[in-house]
């Protein structure tokens, strides 16, 4: 039962990091839900399929999965920030409101 | 049964999703986030593949997937860097 909670909550986060995929306007905005999305949503899928399969040697492979991922998904998204950066990739702003919004 | 084609089904639908902005991305950036975003995707299904199934060799598989995602992102986000100019 535990194991599907966790697998159910990182659906959740899946779903909705790919959602601020496609709707966000910008670069760093984008980079921010897929960070989300990799990171919670991944450690926590691997949690409940590692709580649903006991304790033996599968547990611990995806236990090195889960931690090589905990590793370097932070890695790689501070890369592509780093290279939008240098090349000059302005951030988004909100657009002056006539209505004084 | 039913709890594996849950997991597969959102996966894949949301990595079909993710699809649309490796396609119309404005920048190049736009798509290695979205290239990344389904790596990973992958990953998790070939974890959820291995477990429900049980099948032990998808987990070295998904091992060597994930090392190999790495590496290419940070090679590809390296190249944007450059991109032929001489600037710092």
């Amino acid at each position: 039962m535990i194991a599907y909670l966790f697998i159910f909550l990182g659906l959740v986060f899946i779903f909705f990091g790919t959602l601020g995929i496609i709707r966000f306007p910008d670069i760093y905005t984008r980079l921010q839900t897929s960070s989300k999305c990799d990171t919670a949503g991944a450690v926590a899928l691997l949690v409940g399929l590692m709580v649903r399969e006991g304790l033996n040697s599968f547990s611990l492979r995806i236990l090195i999965i889960l931690i090589f991922l905990l590793l370097t998904n932070p890695v790689a998204t501070h890369a592509i920030a780093r290279s939008a950066a240098i090349r000059g990739i302005k951030p988004w702003r909100k657009k002056k409101n006539v209505k004084g919004g | 049964m039913t709890v594996v084609t849950i997991i597969i089904t959102v996966l894949g639908v949301t990595a079909s999703l993710a699809l649309y902005r490796v396609i119309f991305g404005p920048t190049s950036w736009d798509r290695l986030i979205a290239v990344n975003l389904i790596s990973s995707k992958v990953i998790m299904i070939m974890v959820a593949a291995a477990v429900f199934f049980k099948r032990r060799i998808y987990l070295d598989v998904a091992l060597v997937y994930a090392i190999i995602g790495f590496v290419s992102i940070i090679a590809i986000s390296k190249f944007l860097e450059g991109e032929g100019t001489n600037k710092k």
